[in-house]
């Protein structure tokens, strides 16, 4: 059974219609890649499976539940399973980072200080970001605000992980990095939608990708079927041609 | 019409404040942090406004009472216009100017920077993190404000009497208590827990309506500014009128 369904979504504003009925299925343990060129909405799709925007129609499922006409409230529990990690990190900058990683855990677990404090410190060394934990947020390069913005995310080991550009902007350095803790994550179960424009990284960590364009999905395809001639559109898209 | 729209949304989000402040749990810690950074940072403003009010308050009454041969009516005048009115509306004025502005901004950025998303994506409640401290930071701190407003523009007002007027301390303290009665206090604080509300509101309200990039944030503020001093010089008006009923009542 599929943990996320995404059924005839339409989003509009005004007479922009971003969306005219975008439909797509993630499984349990998979990662799903969903690219497209720039302003089709791919963000707007993530924000909307928690709830931070509300479709105009069609259905949204997740976990179970479907989510579509829910208020702030009911998202309260379901945010504690599906995490999103922001495109910019979206640190918040009266915090160091010691401070925006405990957040989560301080808001909605019985840890001690201790425990908290030990468990962000092994996520910053698993982030490959060890003492780190006092600077200031806005002394973190690009990278680093995407790493710890990640890492907030897991704090509290979310079922499912919406990755808004993970990479974008940054260094091949950073971007292995982050490559490297989504298939780590991958591995672990966890569940995930990453929007991207940057192709390396898709092959590199998706297992299936659906390219969105003139609001509906136009093409689906296993990561291994993408030489397959009837994935064409797919092909194409990531040789850079538009479709 | 679109501010009437405006006026119906900030009705709205008033609602929800008053109904999240009494059904989620208070943030402690970010009460005390908006103390201090909206009352305990507004003092050197809030003294320098208050000792100018009374000084020049007593300044003008004396000219023009000195006339009529009446400047020994300045303290009482002084006394009852600064606790009643000059003391909070002032002091409203200058942290709506303020206040207002830091709240809109800061929030304004949180919602750009998407920390206010952030902070729904982990399931926590902007109201409780970011709104409620505020208003109530307000609330607690406003109406202080307010009574060491009435404190230093009297102080303030008797300066200039003993220095220009050649009125004598004593008499100038001796009339002052005898003309101020609780009731003159309480109407004043009382104005100011109404302006404090008239600031602390607007100004989240406008901060988390911010959509559009940085551009926002400046008429965000600016349209918060605005908003909170019409709405403390209206409101004065109002409330001046229901206590005038109220007194004539009793």
């Amino acid at each position: 059974m599929a943990l996320i369904e995404v059924k005839g979504f339409q989003k509009s504003f005004g007479d922009h219609h971003v969306h005219r009925g975008v439909t797509f299925n993630v499984e349990k343990g998979e990662c799903y890649g969903l690219l497209g060129g720039s302003g089709v909405g791919k963000s707007l799709i993530l924000r909307s499976l928690i709830g931070l925007e509300k479709p105009d129609a069609g259905t949204i499922k997740i976990l179970g539940n479907d989510i579509t006409f829910w208020d702030e409230d009911q998202f309260l529990d379901l945010r504690k399973k599906v995490a999103y990690a922001f495109q910019g990190g979206a640190l918040f900058d009266s915090m160091n980072v010691f401070e925006n990683l405990a957040f989560p855990l301080n808001q909605h677990s019985d840890f001690s200080q201790h425990e908290i404090s030990d468990r962000v410190l092994k996520i910053l060394d698993k982030m490959r970001l060890p003492g780190c934990e006092f600077m200031a947020t806005n002394r973190l390069s690009g990278g680093m605000q995407k790493r710890v913005g990640l890492a907030r995310a897991m704090m509290l080991e979310p079922e499912v992980i919406l990755y808004d550009e993970p990479t974008a902007g940054l260094d091949p350095s950073n971007t292995q990095k982050i490559q490297q803790i989504i298939l780590d994550l991958k591995n672990d179960g966890v569940t995930s939608i990453l929007v991207t424009h940057d192709m390396p990284t898709a092959t590199q960590v998706c297992d299936r990708i659906g390219i969105l364009q003139n609001g509906v999905i136009v093409a689906e395809a296993n990561i291994e079927d993408l030489q397959n001639p009837n994935y064409e559109p797919i092909v194409q898209f990531m040789k850079g041609n538009a479709l | 019409m679109k501010w009437m729209e405006k006026v119906g949304e900030l009705g709205l989000f008033s609602g929800q404040v008053f109904k999240k402040f009494f059904t989620q749990k208070l943030d402690v810690k970010k009460v005390v942090e908006q103390i201090e950074r909206i009352g305990y940072l507004s003092m050197p403003l809030v003294v320098i406004t208050a000792l100018s009010t009374g000084m020049v308050m007593a300044l003008q009454f004396g000219l023009g009472l000195e006339k009529f041969g009446a400047k020994l009516y300045v303290p009482k005048l002084v006394a009852s216009c600064v606790l009643r009115e000059m003391g909070p509306v002032f002091t409203s004025l200058m942290l709506a100017a303020r206040v207002s502005a830091g709240i809109a901004s800061e929030i304004g950025s949180m919602v750009v920077t998407q920390q206010i998303d952030a902070m729904r994506a982990l399931s926590a409640s902007p109201y409780q993190k970011i709104i409620i401290p505020r208003v109530l930071g307000c609330l607690i701190c406003i109406p202080l404000l307010v009574a060491i407003t009435n404190f230093i523009a009297n102080l303030g007002g008797m300066w200039v009497g003993v220095s220009d007027l050649n009125l004598d301390h004593i008499y100038y303290f001796q009339k002052v208590i005898s003309t101020v009665v609780v009731k003159d206090f309480m109407v004043g604080i009382i104005k100011s827990v109404f302006f404090a509300l008239f600031i602390g509101i607007p100004a989240c309200y406008f901060g988390m309506g911010v959509q559009n990039g940085t551009q926002e944030v400046g008429r965000a503020t600016t349209n918060a500014v605005v908003c909170s001093s019409i709405m403390i010089l209206t409101g004065d008006f109002f409330l001046t009128k229901l206590f005038w009923m109220v007194e004539k009542w009793l």
